[in-house]
Formats: C-alpha cells, sequence, structure tokens
C-alpha cells in the first residue's frame, strides 16, 4: 500500500485529525524547548503524547484497532509518568523554592 | 670427624707412594678451613658481640690450621717434583653445550708458591690483628671477612681454569671492599671501599672479555689445555695480542698499576693488618700470578709485552715520586706498593716471569713487615692519646696518629719495632744481603738485559728514589725528637707511649726474620755468592712454555748491561747507590726539625706537586667522572624524563583530553540535552523517511 492510497483512505476527517495532532506536537516541542518552568515543560510533554494519541487513533481508521489500544497504553503510561514527573517537580520545589529548570545542572561530568 | 681425617690421609698416602707422582693432601681443606673459620666468625659477630676472645681465637686458628695442611702439600710436592700440574676435580659447577666448568683445584709449583705466602703472611697478619683489633668492638666481623678473604684468595690462586680463577679474583675484591669500608660509619672510608670495587670493574670487564676470546679460540678454560695448545696461536697475531691486552687490563685494576692504580692509595682506609694482607702482601700481586699462569699467552704477544713492561717501570716510577712528599705514614707504604708491583710487572713484561714471582715473595714479606710495623706505631700513639684524654683534662684535641710529622723519636720507645721496620727499609731498598736487593736486582738487570735500556734506567732511578722514600720514612717516624704531643712533649710521650705487645711484635719478628733471609732462595749464579736457584728450579715446569717461545722468537738475553758491565758488577752498582740514597737522605733529614702536622706549612712548587699526587684524582674527576656524570644526566633529564616519561605521560594527556572532551557534552542543563535530543530524532527521521 502506497502513500498516496493511504492518504486517500484516510479521508477528509483523517487528514484533518492529523493536522491537529501536527499542531500540538509542534507545540508542545516548542513549549519544551522554550520554556523553562518544569510544570509547563511537563505540560507540554502531555501535549505531545496527546498529540500522538490523535495521530494514532486517526490511523486506526485505515490500519485496524490496534492504534486505539496503544493509545490506551500511552494513557496509562504517562498517567504514571505525571505522577513521578509531579512527585519529582514537588521535591526539587520543596527543596529550592524554583522549578525553573536552568537553575538545575548537578548531574553533569 | 677423626675417622674421615685418618680415611682422607689413607686414601691420598696411597697413590702418593708412586714415583714422581704429587698426590695434595686434603685439598679441600685449603678451603674448607678458613671457610669454616668466616662462616664461624660471622655467625659469632652476632652471638658473641661482648666476647672478644673466641673470634680472636678462631681466626687465627684457622688460618694457621689452613698453613699447616698447605706446608705439608709444598714438602710434599718439593719430594715429588712432579713436571706436570695435578688437577683435582671436586665437583662439575657449570655444565652447557661444549662449555664444562668444574670446581678444580689446580696444583702445581707456582699455585703452591702463592699459597704458603697467602697463608704463611696471612697466619702472620691474623695472629697480629688479635693484638691490633683487640678493642674494636666488631673483631669477629673482622676476621669472618679476613677469613673469608684468605678462602677467595686461594680459591684465586688454586682454581684451574680462568672462570674459578675468576671466582676468587672477584670475591677477594669483595672482601677488600668489605674490609676497606670495615670503619663504615665514616663517610669518607666507605667512599674509599666503593671507589677500589668500581675502579676494579674496568679490570674486570677487560678479564671478562679476554676470557670470551679465549673460549672462542680454545673450546676451553682449563689451563692446561689452554697452556698446552697455546701454540696453535700465531707469534705476535692480533687474536694473542688483544687477549693479553685485555688480560693485562685486568692486571692493572687489581694489581694497581697506571692506569687504574687510584683506588689503593685510598684503600688505605681500612684497618692496618687489612692494608698489610690485601693491599700489600696477597690481592694486588694477582695481576702477577695472573701474567705468570699465562705466561706463554704473554710470551707469543711481543706488543702486549712491551706495553706491560713500560707500564710497569712507568709505575714504579711515578709511584716512587709521589711516596717521597707524602707525610702519612701508610700512603707512603701505599705508593711504595704500587712501585714495587711496577717492577714485577716490568719483570713480567721483559720475560723474566720468575724474577717478578721472586719478587712478589720477598715483597710479600718486607711490606707486610713494614705495614705491621706501621701499625704498631699507629697503634702506640693512637693508645698515648687515648691515655692522655682519659687523663686529666679531660678530652684533648689530637691530629691524624698516621701522619709521621705526628711521631718521631720513638726508637727508644719501641725498640723492637724500630729494628724490624730498619730491616724492612734496607730490604726494600735494595741492600745486601736483605731479601729486596736479590729480587729487584734480577728485575732491573733482566730489563737491561732483554733490550729495554730505557725500562733500565728507569729502574735504576726508581731504586734509588725508593731508598729515599723509605729511609725519609723511618726518620720521620723513628728518629728526631718526639712531635706526638707537640714539639715539648717529649717527657709525657715516654710516658704515655710504649711498645706494642707481644702478641703484635713477635710476628713482626718472623716477618723480619724472612725479610732477611728471603731473597737467599734464588741467588743469580753471576753474584760472587753461593749458587743458590731454589726458586728457579722450582717454577722452572710452570714457565717452560714461555721460555720455549721466547727462545724461538725473541733475542737472548745479553751478558751485558744497555751501557756495558756485567750482572755482578751491576749488582754491585745498584747496592752502592742504594745505599747512598739511605746514607745521603739520613744525613740530610736527620738533623732537620720537622714542623708537626698542626703547624707545617703548605706545600709549595714541585713538592706541592708530588704531595698533591701529581693531580691524578683531578684529572680523573674532570676528564672521566665530570663528563660521565654529565652525561647520565644528560641520559636522566632528556632521554628518561623527556623522551620515556614524556611519552607515558603523553598518552595519558591525551585520554585525559578526549575525556574532557567527552565531558563537556555532559551539561547537566536539561534544555540543552532536550535540544540535542530533538535534531537527533530529526536526523533520524530525515535519514529514514
Amino acid at each position: 500500500m502506497n502513500e498516496g492510497t493511504a492518504l486517500s483512505m484516510l479521508g477528509t476527517p483523517g487528514a484533518v485529525a492529523l493536522m491537529v495532532s501536527a499542531i500540538l506536537f509542534t507545540i508542545g516541542v516548542i513549549g519544551v524547548l522554550l520554556r523553562r518552568n518544569a510544570i509547563i515543560m511537563f505540560m507540554c510533554i502531555e501535549l505531545m503524547l496527546n498529540a500522538v494519541n490523535i495521530s494514532l487513533v486517526a490511523f486506526s481508521r485505515v490500519h485496524g484497532m490496534e492504534g486505539q489500544i496503544l493509545v490506551f497504553f500511552v494513557m496509562a503510561v504517562a498517567a504514571a509518568e505525571a505522577a513521578v514527573g509531579l512527585a519529582i517537580i514537588i521535591a526539587i520545589f520543596r527543596h529550592y523554592e524554583v522549578v525553573d529548570l536552568d537553575r538545575f545542572n548537578l548531574l553533569r561530568w | 670427624m677423626v675417622t674421615g681425617v685418618v680415611s682422607a690421609l689413607a686414601a691420598v698416602v696411597a697413590p702418593a707412594a708412586q714415583e714422581g707422582a704429587f698426590s695434595p693432601v686434603l685439598p679441600w681443606a685449603i678451603l674448607g678451613i678458613p671457610l669454616a673459620g668466616a662462616i664461624l666468625n660471622g655467625i659469632g659477630a652476632f652471638l658473641w658481640r661482648d666476647n672478644r676472645s673466641i673470634p680472636g681465637a678462631i681466626g687465627p686458628i684457622a688460618l694457621v690450621a689452613t698453613f699447616a695442611v698447605v706446608l705439608v702439600n709444598f714438602l710434599g710436592m718439593q719430594a715429588a717434583e712432579p713436571h706436570d700440574p695435578t688437577v683435582v676435580g671436586l665437583w662439575t659447577w657449570i655444565e652447557s653445550g661444549s662449555l664444562r666448568i668444574g670446581v678444580d683445584l689446580q696444583f702445581d709449583q707456582l699455585s703452591m708458591l702463592m699459597c704458603m705466602i697467602v697463608t704463611g703472611v696471612g697466619s702472620l697478619i691474623h695472629i697480629y690483628s688479635v693484638g691490633y683489633m683487640k678493642e674494636d668492638p666488631a673483631i669477629s666481623r673482622f676476621f669472618a671477612y679476613l677469613n673469608l678473604f684468605v678462602f677467595f684468595m686461594l680459591i684465586l690462586v688454586l682454581g684451574a681454569s680462568l672462570p674459578m680463577m675468576f671466582v676468587g679474583w672477584e670475591g677477594v675484591g669483595l672482601c677488600s671492599y668489605l674490609l676497606i669500608g670495615f670503619w663504615f660509619d665514616n663517610r669518607e672510608y666507605s667512599n674509599a671501599g666503593k671507589k677500589a670495587f668500581i675502579v676494579n670493574r674496568i679490570g674486570d670487564a677487560g678479564f671478562l672479555i679476554a676470557m670470551f676470546l679465549l673460549f672462542v679460540a680454545f673450546g676451553t678454560l682449563d689451563f692446561v689445555p689452554l697452556i698446552e695448545n697455546a701454540g696453535s696461536l700465531a707469534y705476535g697475531g692480533a687474536l694473542v695480542t688483544g687477549i693479553t691486552m685485555l688480560l693485562f687490563l685486568g692486571c692493572t685494576g687489581k694489581s694497581a698499576q697506571i692506569p687504574l692504580y687510584i683506588w689503593l692509595p685510598d684503600a688505605m682506609a681500612g684497618p692496618t693488618p687489612v692494608s698489610a694482607l690485601i693491599h700489600a702482601a696477597t690481592m694486588v700481586t694477582a695481576g702477577i700470578y695472573l701474567i705468570a699462569r699465562m705466561s706463554v699467552f704473554f710470551a707469543l704477544a711481543p706488543v702486549t709485552d712491551a706495553v706491560v713492561a713500560t707500564v710497569g717501570a712507568g709505575t714504579a716510577l711515578f709511584a716512587a715520586t709521589i711516596a717521597i712528599r707524602q707525610y702519612d705514614i701508610k700512603k707512603v707504604l701505599a705508593y711504595s706498593t704500587i712501585s714495587q708491583l711496577g717492577y714485577m710487572f716490568l719483570a713480567a713484561g721483559v720475560g723474566a716471569f720468575t724474577a717478578g714471582m721472586f719478587h712478589l715473595m720477598t715483597h710479600a714479606f718486607f711490606k707486610a713487615l713494614l705495614f705491621l710495623g706501621a701499625g704498631a706505631v699507629i697503634h702506640a700513639v693512637h693508645h698515648a692519646w687515648d691515655h692522655d684524654s682519659h687523663g686529666q683534662d679531660g678530652h684533648v684535641a689530637h691530629g691524624d696518629p698516621n701522619d709521621m710529622r705526628n711521631h718521631g723519636g720513638l726508637r727508644r720507645l719501641m725498640p723492637r719495632t724500630f729494628l724490624f721496620m730498619w730491616i724492612a727499609t734496607l730490604a726494600i731498598s735494595g741492600i745486601p744481603p736483605f731479601a729486596g736487593f736479590f729480587s729487584k736486582d734480577e728485575i732491573i738487570w733482566y730489563a737491561g738485559a732483554y733490550g729495554f735500556p730505557l725500562l733500565w734506567a728507569v729502574a735504576l732511578v726508581t731504586a734509588v728514589l725508593t731508598a729515599v722514600y723509605m729511609t725519609r720514612l723511618m726518620v720521620m717516624t723513628f728518629h728526631g725528637s718526639s712531635r706526638t704531643f707537640g714539639h715539648g712533649g717529649a717527657e709525657k710521650t715516654k710516658r704515655l707511649l710504649t711498645e706494642s705487645p707481644a702478641v703484635m711484635w713477635v710476628p713482626l719478628m718472623v716477618l723480619a726474620v724472612l725479610s732477611v733471609v728471603g731473597g737467599w732462595v734464588n741467588i743469580a749464579p753471576a753474584l760472587p755468592l753461593p749458587d743458590v736457584e731454589w726458586l728457579h728450579h722450582w717454577l722452572e715446569p710452570i714457565f717452560e712454555p714461555a721460555l720455549h717461545v721466547m727462545q724461538e722468537h725473541r733475542i737472548e738475553a745479553a751478558h751485558a748491561s744497555p751501557i756495558g758491565g756485567g750482572e755482578a758488577l751491576w749488582a754491585e752498582i745498584s747496592a752502592v747507590l742504594a745505599v747512598i740514597a739511605v746514607v745521603v737522605t739520613f744525613r740530610v733529614l736527620s738533623p732537620r726539625t720537622v714542623p708537626t702536622e698542626a703547624e707545617a706549612p703548605a706545600e709549595t712548587g714541585f713538592s706541592k706537586i708530588l704531595h698533591d699526587k701529581w693531580y691524578v684524582d683531578e684529572l680523573y674527576d674532570r676528564v672521566i667522572i665530570r663528563p660521565s656524570l654529565a652525561l647520565w644526566r644528560a641520559c636522566w633529564k632528556i632521554v628518561d624524563v623527556g623522551i620515556i616519561d614524556g611519552t607515558v605521560n603523553g598518552a595519558g594527556h591525551v585520554a585525559r583530553l578526549f575525556g574532557w572532551m567527552g565531558g563537556q557534552v555532559q551539561s547537566g542543563r536539561v534544555t540543552t540535552y532536550l535540544v540535542v535530543f530533538m535534531l537527533g530524532a530529526l536526523l533520524v527521521l530525515g535519514v529514514l523517511a
């Protein structure tokens, strides 16, 4: 199955979903790269994960249900990650009273 | 033990009964007894720290017992008159391919003569040492070293192969080092020991290379086959010249000849009996012994012979000039020893091997006597000063007991030592009928007769110088006024300075007798005296091959000196010259007032050059030692630190540089990681898509 046929099989709603996914993902990446606040970066990562989820759901129209099953896995992992990540951020905040990641560079050579 | 000795005796008596054959009695005991003495005293050095009589007994007893065994063998050989040497194999030492070196002992006239000298003079010096070293706390160590020295010296003379001889050669060098630095808490003394050892290394290298060459040429290193096959080498060829020159280099080290003589004067740092035994009577004559042993090779190399004779005569004259201007009594004797060894090499070089061995023997007697007498003087002066400082006003600063300017007037206080020392002085000066006259005169005569007129003249001049410096020594030490406690201290000296005990002067007396009669064993037939050529006859089998070669290739000994006159006439002339030298020196020096060491003015002019030993040590320091040190320093700084360490450290530095560069990536900044991560992801996508 070549690209052209795959895209044509997505149809208009699928294409829109992919575009939304791409926009959301880009926003996430830019947020992660440009922002220094750990909470905001964390939220941007969530944004990227969910952008991927959208594209997975969109592709499941063509490739079957596996993509949607994978979304549940991503959500489970994201929840776990949120629990651990937020705990770390809270621990950092308690210690330094800031969450600006530029201030933390202890783990280096 | 007793049954063992009896059965061993029985075993050797049976073959000894055969006609003309000689079989050594208890050959292992000759080496075993001194070694046992050394081991006992070595253990004793730790066990008997407070007991000085046990080591004092073991050392001399071991030597006297060895002497007894040697004497039995000597008399046995005298009776049997064997023509060929007897080699006693004890066990195999090295066996590798065609090389076989056994622990073999060679019994022939030469080795027995040397054994007699080593153990005979050695016994007397051991007995003397009991008195001399009585108050030294390390007497056990002293006798251990001394016995060990005799053990190695006997290996040197009895070894039947060059490697065996080399073991003894190095062993006596070791003992010499240990005994020079006997009082090792004095840095100067221990340095003197090191100097002796290091200077000898240079000569030993020559000895070793000569051995390698001989093995390549003959495939064996045992003396008997070597001497038998020596004729296969071309007369005057490069190989035999090279071998003998290298052997002679070894001799210049051990026997203190130019250019390696510099260690011997410093070796006087050791106790005086050591100077007498090792650095006068025995070890330093090892070079002469080596030439005598290898005489046929030297006879085959006329170039080497000329070098040996020239170096010998040159050393004799050179050392005699230095001896004239020394104040340390032992230094005078040390330079005198170097000078007399030069005579022996002159004899060996011109081909008069018997004369060389003869002088070796007589020199052992009178030089041991001189050293022991000097030791007695030093001992007495030292004690007088010691008594003084223990007396009234606590410690009194005194000078050097070796310095003759602190002696003087000892003839009445030490009459026996005085008498014996004069006998030795007359002997070394070459005045008949004392021992030195016969041996030295033979050497001088043969130097002229075998066509070395210049060396003949040098030897004659040196003979006069010898008489001068020895008379100077006697005058400064025994005649004149006492200076031991300053010029006004004659009364004090008389009270405190005493003759040495019997244990010290009896050996002196024996040596004095030997210094008188020792020369009578070989009286040249030309002299108007009874014709006794015992030594010449005795050593005939040893030097037969060498003399054979010489007769074949060289001029006959002349019957007149280079400027005319026969042997008898020149013997009389040299005797008269020596007497004149002694009398004139005595007349000139006796009335002079010698300043004490403390008030002596600095030397000036030519006498300063002589006093400072022609600046040879300084020359070596500038020409050899400092450039060597500079070279080694350069090797250290440039090659070792610069190149070798630089390479190793450079490798480390490069590794660290890479590590640092890698480390810079780990900035610890999450944002940087994220940027890189993203770029990486894009790259992967770009490649895959």
